[in-house]
């Protein structure tokens, strides 16, 4: 932030490159609360493996616009950019699978075109899709077993896909800094989470994709309000030891 | 456990084991030779009960080991105070829930299952290594723990790679591996932190405070004192006694601790020229006795966590397998 670069074209790539940063590197550190937790030996490996790449992308992200641990440990809430869907608490197993499956089939469709245009984000993006693929894999395997389940497992899943319907539509609105509209995403999301939740016997939610708040959202910096404990744990230790390197 | 080790000694010898003592004392030769040859015992063999006990006690807490042994670094997870510091903890946590896998597959090699040894585990009647039931309370634990902890692990576990039961020693090889790296991105943290800040110097060295003698006990109790050493060492299950090894870890650690500009917390540690190894102190056996009977800092917390994590997946698990047979008619088929 404090390496504002002067022509507006890097600002823009660096608003951008900050969004998606903050997306990753958000999500990255609610999926390594998880680690000790899981429901399986099998998901401890796999929760820290996506958890892993997603921090890898943060830290290219986030390199791009400045110094990678000011970033992420320097800043205060309100300058945050990522959607509000990934700071949302894991809750139960199904509720973080419905948080992967809405993220990772949105930051496929994403990194795909990233990957096949000519943007600062190209190179990245063509590194991650693969990763981010595995995790759609995972997060549409887990979705089915919960949803074709047991009756127990449905219901879970049932209430945890339209507790984060209303953060959804956030990942389509406009991006500064990005050579695509996500909003040009959304059919394609639409029609693979429907697909998927239609298999394992469950609807799309119904209901608004977006709170009723003019003020915005997470882009905007306004986030909800366990996003400010799980910073201040995040960032504790390093603000306790200005300039110290680790 | 008893049928299975039955049903394999039926298809590696056919009939043979109706005939009672005379066909057991024919095994039994085969296996002593084939120890004694350096060779590896492999699933199918024949080998005595009490052996394949051991094996399955042995590896079965060596992995409930690597499981717990997650608990006191991933405390540090959401903590860490830069995002490559973060990566490297996530990528080890995540290597130890590995091992824990390659573990309990070595050891259902031997007829156990995995269930059942992490219902064992979570009831208290096998046990982890007692390290994991002292508490991570700086960042610099998170080095100490790589650093000592893993050490001592390694000096215990190289000599595992030759063990004479062939799925454990072959585990260990990839375990020592993966453990090796840990080790020294452990000590590299805390090398960081002793040319760092005062702060950063002090919080390296009261971490290190607290975890030398732990470490020191991760070996087991002395040599005299200890029940399994002898059978163990003549199945060649163990290569070097506690005390040796013990030796041999202090050894490695004094001039590591200098280069590291930290002091190891013992008065009595000093170079005998005459033995060629440092001497040093008593270690506390009362605390060590105290902590595998539960009385250890952590461990309630470290099992309790452990079981609420169980039980409370037990509806993701149950819908797992739910789904599998569903949707694959053959794979129940099979099971029935």
């Amino acid at each position: 932030m404090t390496r504002q670069a002067p022509a507006p074209t890097a600002a823009h790539t660096t608003t951008a490159a900050l969004a998606l940063g903050d997306d990753a590197l958000v999500l990255s550190h609610r999926l390594g609360e998880w680690m000790g937790h899981a429901p399986v030996l099998e998901e401890e490996v796999a929760l820290a493996n996506i958890a892993l790449d997603l921090l890898g992308q943060a830290r290219i992200l986030l390199s791009m616009a400045g110094d990678e641990d000011d970033l992420a440990y320097l800043r205060e809430e309100r300058a945050f950019r990522n959607v509000q869907l990934v700071e949302q608490p894991n809750g139960d197993f199904a509720h973080t699978i419905a948080r992967q499956l809405y993220f990772s089939t949105y930051q496929h469709l994403l990194y795909d075109r990233l990957a096949a245009g000519r943007s600062p984000f190209a190179g990245l993006a063509a590194k991650a899709v693969k990763e981010v693929a595995y995790h759609r894999d995972h997060a549409e395997q887990w979705a089915l077993r919960l949803g074709d389940g047991t009756d127990v497992a449905h219901e879970r899943m049932r209430r945890a896909c339209t507790a984060l319907w209303r953060f959804t539509g956030e990942m389509f609105r406009p991006l500064d800094g990005l050579d695509l509209d996500p909003a040009g995403l959304e059919p394609d999301w639409l029609e693979s989470v429907g697909g998927i939740l239609g298999r394992a016997g469950l609807a799309l939610p119904e209901g608004p994709r977006t709170g009723a708040w003019t003020a915005g959202a997470g882009r905007e910096g306004l986030h909800t309000e366990s996003f400010g404990r799980m910073l201040a744990e995040m960032q504790h230790l390093h603000r306790s030891h200005p300039g110290a390197t680790w | 456990m008893a049928t299975a080790a039955a049903h394999q000694t039926a298809r590696t010898h056919g009939n043979a084991g109706q005939e009672g003592g005379i066909a057991d004392e024919t095994y039994q030769r085969v296996f002593d030779a084939t120890v004694a040859a350096d060779e590896r015992i492999e699933p199918r063999d024949w080998m005595p009960d009490a052996y394949r006990a051991t094996l399955v006690r042995q590896i079965a807490q060596h992995a409930h080991s690597e499981i717990i042994g997650m608990q006191p670094e991933a405390n540090w997870i959401t903590r860490a105070p830069s995002l490559r510091r973060k990566a490297i903890l996530m990528a080890k946590v995540q290597d130890e829930a590995g091992h824990g896998l390659y573990l309990y597959s070595a050891a259902e090699t031997l007829g156990a299952s995995r269930e059942d040894l992490l219902d064992k585990l979570h009831t208290g009647r096998q046990k982890y290594s007692s390290i994991f039931n002292y508490p991570t309370l700086t960042w610099a634990d998170v080095g100490a723990i790589g650093w000592l902890v893993d050490g001592a692990a390694i000096t215990n576990q190289v000599p595992l790679c030759r063990c004479s039961y062939g799925p454990y020693a072959r585990a260990m090889v990839r375990v020592c591996k993966e453990e090796s790296f840990h080790q020294r991105q452990g000590y590299e943290l805390l090398l960081a932190l002793s040319r760092g800040t005062p702060e950063q110097h002090a919080m390296a060295q009261d971490a290190v405070d607290r975890w030398w003698w732990p470490s020191l006990m991760m070996f087991g109790p002395p040599d005299d004192e200890s029940a399994h050493s002898a059978q163990s060492m003549a199945w060649k299950i163990k290569r070097h006694s506690n005390d040796e090894l013990r030796r041999r870890f202090v050894d490695i650690c004094v001039p590591q601790a200098e280069s590291l500009g930290l002091t190891l917390p013992d008065p009595d540690l000093k170079w005998n020229e005459e033995r060629g190894h440092y001497d040093f102190g008593p270690i506390d056996w009362t605390e060590f006795k105290e902590v595998l009977k539960g009385n250890g800092p952590c461990n309630e917390q470290r099992i309790t966590q452990r079981k609420r994590a169980h039980d409370e997946g037990a509806w993701v698990r149950e819908a797992a397998a739910a789904y599998a047979a569903k949707h694959s008619p053959r794979t129940e088929v099979e099971q029935a």
